[in-house]
C-alpha cells in the first residue's frame, strides 16, 4: 500500500514523545506554531519565550532560541527580547492562568504598546499543571479543585473573554479567537496562527491568537468527551473569530 | 585635566550606563531615581538604544531578562519599594544565569517610608533578595564619580560572571552634584556573549535559557556550579580604606554614610584621636581580607549604618575569630551629618 | 582650603541657582566640590536650602549641620541655621528682608550685611537679589575669584536667558563691591 502524506513535518518540530496527557491539545498547538514559522522561513531567526504552565517545556518539542519567564511575564520578557533584536521573530506561549489571571498587566501594555509580538495563548479553562485549580477562564459552573461547587458568578465573578479584551487595545494588529476541535478548526486555526506571526513580520503590530484547548485530566473527561466540551460549552461562551485585523480595517 | 562634568548621581548613572554601550533600559517612574529615566528617556534612543517606560517594575525588571537573554547591555532602575517588586525576575536571572544591571537608589521604608536616604535594602541587596538561594554582586558608589565609574564596572561583571549586578547608591548620592571626569570603557560589547545568547538558531540546535531544573540531579548540579561563581567571585572585592594605618579604631560605613563618616574621621584625627576609615564599595563581595587584616593587627571595630544595624552582621562575620564591632544606627527619616557620629565614635574610642 | 556653605531662603529667591553657581565656578576653578539640594520633609517650612562644600582634597560628608559660613535671604532661614553656624563663621544676611537685630548672639560670628534687594532694584531687577548675595559672599570669603563665578554663569543660566548674563554679572559685581566698599 502507497502512503500519502497529507502534511509535512516540521523539522522545527523535535520528535519525541511529549509529557502531555493523553486528549490534551498543546500538543496540536505546538505543531501549528511549528508549521507557521516554518511556512514562513523564519524558525532560524525566531525567538520563543515559554511560561509557566504545563506549556513551560515548549522549548523540549521546539528546536528553538527560548528563554524561560517567571508566571506571566512572559510578554514583558518577549518586550525586552524584541527591543533588543528587533530583527527576530518573537512570540510567546501562555496558558489561561498564566496570561489572564497573573500576568494581565504585563499582556495588556504589550499589546497596548504594540510590540512586535505574537502571543500564542492556550485557553482550557483550568490551572493544569498544579492540579485543576480554578482559572480567570473556567466557565460557570464548571467544577474545579478550588471551586468544587462550581464556579460561581457572585463569588468568583465571570470568566474573562481575552481575545475581546486584546482586540481592544490600539497597539494589537491581529487578534482571533480559534479552536483545534475538529479538522475544520484545526485547519482554520493554522491559517489564524499563521496570520499571527505575518503580521509581526510585517511589522504591523502586536498579535495575538487564543487557542481554545481541551484538558481531559483535570475536566476529569474521557479525551473524546473532552473535545465535545470544547464544542458545547466552550465555544458557545467563547466564540471563534477574529476580533482585530488591522489589514481588514484599513481596507473599510 | 580632562574636562570635568558637574552632574547628579542619578545622572552621572545614566550618562555612564550610555557610555558603557547600554543598548537597552527598562524603567518605572519612583523618587528618588526618576532622573535616570527622563535622562534615558531622550538621550538613549539619540545612540540608537531603546527606552521602554515599564507597566510596572515587575514588568521592567523582565524586560531586563529579556534583553539580557538576547546578550545585549542593558539596565533599569528604580529605589526600593520598586526593587521589592522586581525580586521575581532578578532571581531567575540568576538562576538562568543572564547579565543585567539594576540600580537601586534606597529610600526610607519599611513600605512606603519617605523619600529621603536610606541603607536599609542592605540585607535585600546581598542576600540575593528574591527567593532561592543565589547571590547578585553589589556596588555600592560613595560619590558621583564613583557612581560613573561603577555603572561602567557593573556592565563588565554582568557579563564577566553572567549575573545580575545591582548598583546600590541612596537619595543622598542620587541627588548631590559633584564633577565627574567622563572615563571611556575599553569594552561596550561583549562578543563573547554569542555563545551563549539567544539569536535565532542558525545551524545550530536552539538554545534554552531557563532556572527550571527537574530532571534527577540536574539542580543540584546546577546550584554547585552557582557557588563556585560566587566563590570566584571574591576576587572582586573593593574597599577605601583611610587613615586605618596607626587607627585604633576602625570605622566600616559604605555609600553616602560611609563619606560622611570621613568628615567626622578627619575632624577627630585633628583632635588627635585615632581613628580610621573602611568604607566597603563592593558589598558582594565583601572585603572580608582587608577586615580581617586589620582586626589581626589589633584594631576596634565600629559600624555605621543608615539603618537597624544590617552590615554590621558581615562586619562582625569579618573579624569574629579576632575580636567584635560595635554599632550605631542612624535611622533612616533623619538624614545624617557628620556631627551625628561624633558622640558614636568617641564612645567607641572608650572615651 | 576647605569652605562650606549653606543658602537659605524662600522657594523662589534663587537660592538653588546661586549654590550650582557657586559649586560650578569651584569646578572651573580646579577644586573639589559638592552640592546637594535640601531633600524630603526639610523641604517644607518656608526655606529652600542648598549645601555647597569646596575644598582641595576629596570631600567627605555633602550634608554639614555646622557650617562654615551662610547666605541668609530671609527670616526663618535665618533663625533654622544662624545658631549653627561655626563660631567666627561668615553669615552673609540679606538685611532688605531681615534686619540684623534678628541675629541671634552675632558676636560671635562675621556678620556681613548686604541689602541684596534693594541693590538689585537698583539694577533694574530685584530677581537677582540672589547673584548680589551670592557677589557678597565672594567678596566676603574669596572662596573663588569672582571673575570665575562670574565666567560660570553660562552653566546655571539656560541659553533661553543668555540675554541677561550681563545683568546678572552686573549683580554678582554689585553685591562684591558692598562689601568692598564698607
Amino acid at each position: 500500500m502507497q502512503e500519502i502524506p497529507v502534511t509535512r513535518y516540521p523539522e522545527v518540530l523535535i520528535d519525541r514523545p511529549t509529557h502531555y496527557c493523553p486528549g490534551c491539545q498543546h500538543g496540536i498547538a505546538h505543531r501549528l506554531v511549528a508549521e507557521a514559522l516554518t511556512d514562513l522561513g523564519v524558525v532560524e531567526r525566531t525567538i520563543a519565550v515559554s511560561s509557566i504552565g504545563c506549556s513551560v517545556f515548549l522549548y523540549n518539542y521546539l528546536n528553538l532560541d527560548t528563554v524561560e519567564a517567571p508566571h506571566g511575564r512572559a510578554p514583558a520578557v518577549a518586550t525586552g527580547v524584541k527591543r533588543a533584536r528587533p530583527e527576530a521573530i518573537v512570540f510567546t506561549y501562555q496558558g489561561d492562568g498564566d496570561l489572564a489571571s497573573i500576568g494581565m498587566a504585563e499582556i495588556i501594555h504589550c499589546a497596548n504598546r504594540g510590540e512586535r509580538v505574537t502571543v500564542i495563548f492556550v485557553n482550557n479553562t483550568v490551572y493544569g499543571m498544579t492540579g485543576g485549580q480554578m482559572a480567570p477562564t473556567t466557565l460557570l459552573g464548571q467544577k474545579t479543585t478550588t471551586c468544587p461547587g462550581g464556579r460561581c458568578l457572585e463569588r468568583e465573578g465571570a470568566p474573562i473573554r481575552m481575545a475581546e479584551i486584546i482586540a481592544s487595545l490600539g497597539g494589537t494588529a491581529y487578534c482571533a479567537r480559534v479552536a483545534v476541535n475538529t479538522v475544520k478548526n484545526v485547519m482554520r486555526a493554522k491559517k489564524a496562527i499563521r496570520n499571527a506571526f505575518q503580521y509581526q513580520l510585517d511589522g504591523k503590530g502586536f498579535s495575538f491568537v487564543e487557542v481554545l484547548a481541551t484538558c481531559p485530566t483535570n475536566w476529569r473527561l474521557s479525551p473524546t468527551a473532552a473535545n465535545e466540551r470544547v464544542a458545547t460549552e466552550m465555544i458557545p461562551y467563547f466564540p471563534l473569530g477574529t476580533f482585530q485585523d488591522c489589514a481588514a480595517t484599513e481596507e473599510v | 585635566m580632562s574636562e570635568r562634568l558637574f552632574l547628579k548621581g542619578n545622572e552621572a548613572i545614566a550618562r555612564a550606563a550610555i557610555a558603557a554601550g547600554m543598548r537597552c533600559y527598562f524603567g518605572y517612574p519612583i523618587t528618588p531615581q526618576n532622573d535616570i529615566p527622563e535622562f534615558l528617556s531622550t538621550e538613549l534612543p539619540k545612540v540608537g538604544g531603546e527606552f521602554v517606560q515599564a507597566e510596572s517594575e515587575i514588568a521592567a525588571a523582565n524586560m531586563l531578562l529579556g534583553a539580557a537573554a538576547c546578550g545585549v547591555r542593558a539596565m533599569t532602575s528604580s529605589s526600593s519599594p520598586g526593587i521589592s517588586l522586581m525580586q521575581e525576575a532578578i532571581s531567575y536571572m540568576a538562576g538562568s544565569e543572564l547579565p543585567g544591571v539594576i540600580v537601586n537608589m534606597n529610600r526610607g521604608g519599611p513600605g512606603l517610608g519617605d523619600i529621603g536616604p536610606s541603607q536599609g535594602d542592605y540585607f535585600q541587596s546581598t542576600r540575593g533578595g528574591g527567593h532561592g538561594d543565589y547571590r547578585t554582586l553589589v556596588l555600592a558608589p560613595g560619590t558621583v564619580q564613583e557612581a560613573y565609574d561603577l555603572t561602567l564596572l557593573a556592565f563588565e561583571l554582568a557579563f564577566r560572571y553572567r549575573n545580575p549586578v545591582l548598583l546600590l547608591g541612596d537619595a543622598i548620592l542620587g541627588q548631590m552634584k559633584e564633577p565627574v571626569t567622563p572615563r571611556v570603557p575599553q569594552q561596550t560589547t561583549d562578543p563573547e556573549a554569542e555563545t551563549w545568547c539567544l539569536t535565532g538558531a542558525v545551524q545550530r540546535p536552539g538554545r534554552v535559557l531557563k532556572s527550571l531544573f527537574l530532571d534527577d540531579g540536574a539542580l543540584a548540579e546546577h546550584n554547585t556550579r552557582l557557588a563556585a561563581k560566587y566563590q570566584a567571585m571574591e576576587t572582586e572585592s573593593r574597599a577605601e580604606s583611610f587613615l586605618v594605618d596607626d587607627a585604633q579604631l576602625v570605622v566600616v560605613a559604605y555609600g553616602s554614610i560611609g563619606r560622611i563618616a570621613k568628615s567626622t574621621v578627619r575632624k577627630l584625627r585633628a583632635a588627635g584621636h585615632r581613628v580610621g576609615l573602611v568604607r566597603p564599595i563592593t558589598l558582594f563581595p565583601f572585603p572580608t581580607a582587608i577586615l580581617r587584616d586589620l582586626a589581626l593587627a589589633g584594631k576596634r571595630f565600629l559600624t555605621i549604618e543608615h539603618n537597624l544595624g544590617q552590615m554590621v552582621d558581615d562586619v562582625r562575620l569579618a573579624v569574629r575569630t579576632v575580636t567584635d564591632s560595635a554599632f550605631y544606627g542612624h535611622l533612616p527619616g533623619n538624614l545624617p551629618t557628620p556631627n551625628d557620629f561624633e558622640a558614636p565614635i568617641l564612645a567607641a574610642l572608650g572615651h | 582650603m576647605y569652605m562650606d556653605t549653606i543658602i537659605a531662603g524662600f522657594g523662589g529667591q534663587g537660592v538653588m541657582l546661586i549654590g550650582n553657581l557657586l559649586a560650578y565656578a569651584g569646578m572651573h576653578h580646579g577644586l573639589e566640590v559638592t552640592y546637594i539640594p535640601v531633600y524630603g520633609p526639610e523641604m517644607r517650612g518656608g526655606t529652600a536650602n542648598c549645601t555647597v562644600v569646596l575644598a582641595d582634597e576629596p570631600i567627605g560628608s555633602p550634608i554639614i549641620h555646622t557650617p562654615q559660613s551662610l547666605i541668609i535671604m530671609n527670616g526663618p532661614s535665618l533663625d533654622k541655621f544662624a545658631p549653627r553656624l561655626v563660631d567666627g563663621g561668615v553669615l552673609v544676611l540679606n538685611t532688605s528682608l531681615v534686619p540684623r537685630e534678628r541675629i541671634p548672639s552675632p558676636e560671635r560670628v562675621r556678620v556681613v550685611e548686604v541689602p541684596a534687594n534693594a541693590i538689585a532694584d537698583e539694577l533694574g531687577n530685584s530677581r537677582m537679589a540672589n547673584m548680589v548675595a551670592l557677589g557678597a559672599y565672594v567678596a566676603a570669603t574669596a572662596v573663588v575669584p569672582l571673575a570665575v563665578v562670574e565666567a560660570s554663569l553660562p552653566s546655571v543660566i539656560s541659553n533661553h536667558y543668555h540675554h541677561l548674563l550681563p545683568k546678572n554679572a552686573e549683580a554678582l559685581r554689585a553685591g562684591a563691591a558692598h562689601v568692598r566698599g564698607a
